[in-house]
C-alpha cells in the first residue's frame, strides 16, 4: 500500500500461513480493508457512504438473482410473473420490494457519495482516476436502473422505454436507426424486453468489476479527508480495521433501519402508481415521469423549449448528456490546489448554491411540464452549466483560500491558529480562522 | 488556456440557449396566458378513509374483508375481473376450506377449459386453485359491452391509482348531479365539462366524467349477514375499498408484522454497533488528546477566566 508504515499481514494460524504462501488472499483483504490499510484519522460521517453503496450493490445483486429465478421476460408474462412473485412466492414480496427500493437507496447513497467528493475535492490529483471510475459506475448504474424499471412491463416501464430511447432520435440522420437498433424494433416490444433483461443481469457484474478498479485506484494515494491535506506521517492515520469497520458497521445498521422502514412500511412511496397497470401501447399515461433519481436530468432535457439554430429537442438531449459528461473533466475544470471546500469560502458558497440548484432541478423534473416547473428548470439548468463550466474555473483562479492546517493531526488537535498554507498556495493576506 | 476557452464557450452556449428559452416561455405566457382547464378547477382530492390495514401496525379486519368480498361478488364482478386473485386466497379472509370450495363451485362464471375428449374449447366449474374468472372473453368484448370503455381489472386497483383505497371509496360515493354541483369557490360546472350521454359526473375522477354508472345506488343494495353494520352506500364503499386493499396486497399484514421485528432488530444492532464503535475509538481519541493550553479543560478555564473579566470569546 501507499504508506510505509502500513502493517503487513502476519498469519498467526499455521493454516493461514499455509494458505498465504500459496494464495495470498487473506493478505489482500488485510491490506485492502483490514489492519494493513492506514486511513486518515479525521474522516467524518460523509465518508461512510462509499461502503454503503457497496452494501446496496450487494443487496441488489442478491435480490435480483432470486427475482430472476421467477421472472418471465416476455411481454405477456412479465407483469403477471411479478404479481406471482408478490403473491405466491415465499417472501417474494420482500425480495421484490427490497430490490425496487434498493435501487432508490443505492442512488441516495451514491448521490451523497458524489456530493461529498465534490465538496472535499476528492476528484483532484492524485485521485482523478478514482473520480472517473466512479462516474463510470454511476453511468452503468443509470443504464442498469433504467432497464430494470422496464422489466415489470407496466405502463411507466413501457412509456419510459419509449421516451428514453426516443432521445436518440433527436440526432439527425443516425438517430432513428440507433433508436430502432437499441429497441430491436420500431417500438418497445419482446425484443426490447429480452435484451433489457439480459443487460440488466449483466451490468451489475460490470459495476462490481469497476468498483474493484475504483477501490484499487483509491488505495494508491489513500482516502482523502475533510481537511483535504495530504497524510504526512503515521500519526495522521489509523488502521481501517477495527476503527473504520466499527464506524461503518454501526452506521450501516442505522442506515439499513431507514431502508427497512421504507421497504416494510412504504414500499410504493418512491414508485409510480401507473406501473401497477400492465403496459398498453395504445394508451399513453397522462404524465410520463422517470424514477426520482433521473428527475434532474429530465428537467434539463425539458428545459430547452426554443429552436435556436438547432432543434429544441436536440439541444435538450445534448445538454442532458453534457451535464453528466462534463463531470469527467472536473479535475481539470477546478484547478485550485486546495482540495477541501472548508478552506475555500467562495467555492463553498457556490457549492451550496449547486446543491440547492440540483434539488430544484429534481423538483422541476418530477412535475408535469407546466409553465412554472419548466421556467425553474430553465434557470436551474443554466446555473448547472454555468457552475461547472464557468464559475468553477474562474473561482479556482481568483479565490483566496483560507490557511490550511499543517497536518491532519494538527487539525484534530484544534491547533488551527498555528496553521499555515502549504508551499505553492498563495493565501494573499494572512487570514486566520476562528478556532 | 485553449481548453478553458472551450469550457467557457460550452457553458455560455447552454446557459444562453436556456435563457432564450426562458425568455420566450415567459413572454409567451404573458402575451397568451393558458386558460385553466375545468379539471383543475373542479377536480377533488380523495376523501379521508381510515382502514384497519393503515399504518405500521395495520392488519386486516376480516369481517370487513368478507363484506367487501360479498360486494365484489354481487356488484363489481358483473363487469370487473380480479385476475391476480385465486379462490384459495379467500381462506385468508377467514373462510374455511369447505367454504372456499363452495364459493368457487357456485361462482356465477365458469372458467375456460378444453374438453378432454374432443379438444374443443369448453368451460367448467371453478376450483379453489383457479383465479377469479373474467366476465369478458377479452378486452374487445369488454369494450363492446361497455360502450367503448374497458372496466379495469380490480386486483391492483388500490395500487394502480394515485390515492389508493381512499380514491376507490371517493369514486364510489362521489357521483353527483352536475347541474347542482358547485366547487369550493361556489362556481357552477361550465357546459363544456358537463357529461355527455353515457358519462357520469364524478369530481373525484381525473377528467370529471366517468363511464361507469354509479354501482352502489341505494342503502341495503346488498344484504349483510347478521352482526354486521347496516349496508349503507357509505359502508359498502368502505368495505369494498378495504377488500381491494387486501386483493392488491394479500401479504400486507405479514409485511407490517415482519417490518416491526426487523426494525427492532436493526435498532438493537445499531445501538450495540454504536457502543462498540465508541469503545474502539476511545483509545484512538486518547492518543491524540492534547496537553497544555490546548487541553479542553484548560481551554474551558481560559474561557471562564475571560468571561469573569468581561472579555468576549
Amino acid at each position: 500500500m501507499s504508506f510505509s508504515w502500513a502493517k503487513s499481514y502476519e498469519p498467526k494460524h499455521p493454516a493461514m500461513r499455509w494458505l498465504d504462501e500459496r494464495l495470498p488472499l487473506p493478505r489482500l483483504v488485510y491490506g485492502a480493508i483490514g489492519g494493513g490499510y492506514p486511513v486518515p484519522r479525521n474522516l467524518n460521517y460523509w465518508w461512510n457512504f462509499g461502503v454503503l453503496a457497496g452494501i446496496f450493490l450487494t443487496i441488489q445483486i442478491v435480490t435480483g438473482i432470486v427475482l430472476a429465478m421467477w421472472f418471465y421476460a416476455t411481454t405477456d408474462g412479465a407483469f403477471n410473473s411479478v404479481e406471482h412473485i408478490m403473491r405466491d412466492v415465499n417472501a417474494g414480496w420482500l425480495i421484490r420490494y427490497a430490490h425496487s427500493n434498493g435501487a432508490s437507496f443505492f442512488f441516495v447513497v451514491t448521490y451523497i457519495h458524489i456530493f461529498r467528493g465534490l465538496y472535499y475535492g476528492s476528484y483532484k490529483a492524485p485521485r482523478e482516476l478514482v473520480w472517473i471510475l466512479g462516474l463510470v459506475i454511476y453511468l452503468l448504474m443509470m443504464a442498469t436502473a433504467f432497464m430494470g424499471y422496464v422489466l415489470p412491463w407496466g405502463q411507466m416501464s413501457y412509456w419510459g422505454a419509449q421516451v428514453i430511447t426516443g432521445f436518440f432520435s433527436a440526432f439527425p440522420l443516425v438517430g432513428e436507426p440507433i433508436r430502432i437498433w437499441l429497441l430491436g424494433g420500431y417500438a418497445p416490444d419482446q425484443a426490447t424486453l429480452t435484451r433489457f433483461f439480459s443487460l440488466h443481469y449483466l451490468l451489475p457484474f460490470v459495476i462490481a468489476a469497476v468498483v474493484v478498479l475504483h477501490i484499487w485506484a483509491l488505495h494508491i494515494p489513500g482516502s482523502n479527508n475533510p481537511t483535504g491535506v495530504d497524510v504526512k506521517d503515521e500519526k495522521d492515520t489509523i488502521p481501517f480495521h477495527p476503527f473504520y469497520t466499527a464506524k461503518d458497521g454501526w452506521f450501516a445498521a442505522a442506515f439499513l433501519l431507514v431502508y427497512a422502514l421504507v421497504v416494510y412500511f412504504a414500499p410504493n412511496a418512491l414508485g409510480h402508481a401507473d406501473n401497477y397497470i400492465p403496459a398498453n401501447p395504445l394508451a399513453t399515461p397522462a404524465h410520463i415521469v422517470p424514477e426520482w433519481y433521473f428527475w434532474p436530468f429530465y428537467a434539463i432535457l425539458r428545459a430547452f423549449t426554443t429552436d435556436f439554430i438547432l432543434p429544441a429537442k436536440l439541444w435538450g438531449v445534448l445538454a442532458m448528456f453534457t451535464s453528466i459528461l462534463l463531470l469527467f473533466f472536473l479535475p481539470w475544470l477546478d484547478r485550485s490546489p486546495v482540495r477541501s471546500g472548508s478552506y475555500r469560502p467562495v467555492f463553498r458558497t457556490f457549492f451550496i448554491i449547486l446543491v440547492i440548484d440540483v434539488l430544484l432541478l429534481g423538483w422541476a423534473g418530477g412535475q408535469p411540464a407546466t409553465a412554472l416547473p419548466v421556467a425553474i428548470g430553465q434557470i436551474a439548468s443554466a446555473y448547472y452549466f454555468a457552475h461547472f463550466l464557468i464559475i468553477l474555473p474562474l473561482v479556482s483562479k481568483y479565490e483566496t483560500p483560507l490557511p490550511l492546517p499543517r497536518s491532519i493531526t494538527d487539525s484534530v488537535l484544534h491547533g488551527e491558529k498555528q496553521e499555515s498554507a502549504p508551499a505553492g498556495v498563495n493565501t494573499g493576506n494572512k487570514k486566520t480562522v476562528a478556532g | 488556456m485553449f481548453y478553458r476557452a472551450i469550457s467557457y464557450i460550452v457553458g455560455l452556449a447552454f446557459a444562453g440557449v436556456l435563457l432564450i428559452s426562458l425568455f420566450m416561455g415567459v413572454s409567451n405566457y404573458v402575451s397568451n396566458p393558458p386558460a385553466p382547464l375545468p379539471e383543475e378547477d373542479f377536480h377533488k382530492e380523495p376523501k379521508a378513509l381510515h382502514l384497519a390495514s393503515d399504518g405500521a401496525f395495520g392488519h386486516f379486519d376480516k369481517k370487513q374483508l368478507q363484506r367487501g368480498f360479498q360486494i365484489y361478488k354481487e356488484v363489481c364482478s358483473a363487469c370487473h375481473s380480479l385476475s391476480h386473485v385465486a379462490f384459495r386466497d379467500l381462506e385468508e379472509l377467514g373462510y374455511n376450506e369447505a367454504e372456499v370450495k363452495a364459493i368457487a363451485n357456485q361462482w356465477a362464471l365458469e372458467v375456460p377449459d378444453i374438453n378432454p375428449e374432443t379438444g374443443e374449447a369448453a368451460t367448467r366449474k371453478a376450483t379453489p386453485a383457479d383465479r377469479f374468472p373474467s366476465p369478458y372473453a377479452n378486452d374487445i368484448a369488454a369494450r363492446a359491452a361497455n360502450s367503448g370503455a374497458l372496466p379495469p381489472d380490480l386486483s391492483l386497483i388500490t395500487q394502480a391509482r394515485e390515492g389508493g383505497a381512499p380514491y376507490v371509496y371517493s369514486i364510489l360515493t362521489g357521483y353527483q348531479n352536475p347541474d347542482n354541483y358547485r366547487n369550493e369557490e361556489g362556481e357552477p360546472l361550465p357546459a363544456s365539462a358537463k357529461p355527455t350521454p353515457g358519462l357520469h359526473f364524478n369530481p373525484y375522477f381525473a377528467n370529471l366524467n366517468i363511464r361507469m354508472p354509479p354501482p352502489l345506488t341505494s342503502d341495503g343494495q346488498v344484504t349483510y349477514a347478521p352482526g354486521n353494520p347496516a349496508p349503507t352506500v357509505d359502508q359498502m364503499a368502505r368495505d369494498i375499498a378495504a377488500f381491494l386493499v387486501w386483493a392488491a396486497e394479500p401479504n400486507l399484514a405479514t409485511r407490517h408484522a415482519a417490518g416491526v421485528a426487523v426494525a427492532i432488530f436493526l435498532l438493537f444492532a445499531s445501538i450495540l454497533g454504536y457502543l462498540a464503535y465508541r469503545n474502539i475509538w476511545a483509545e484512538a481519541k486518547r492518543k491524540v488528546r492534547v496537553t497544555g493550553v490546548l487541553e479542553p479543560e484548560n481551554q474551558a478555564k481560559t474561557r471562564r477566566a475571560k468571561r469573569k473579566q468581561g472579555v468576549a470569546g
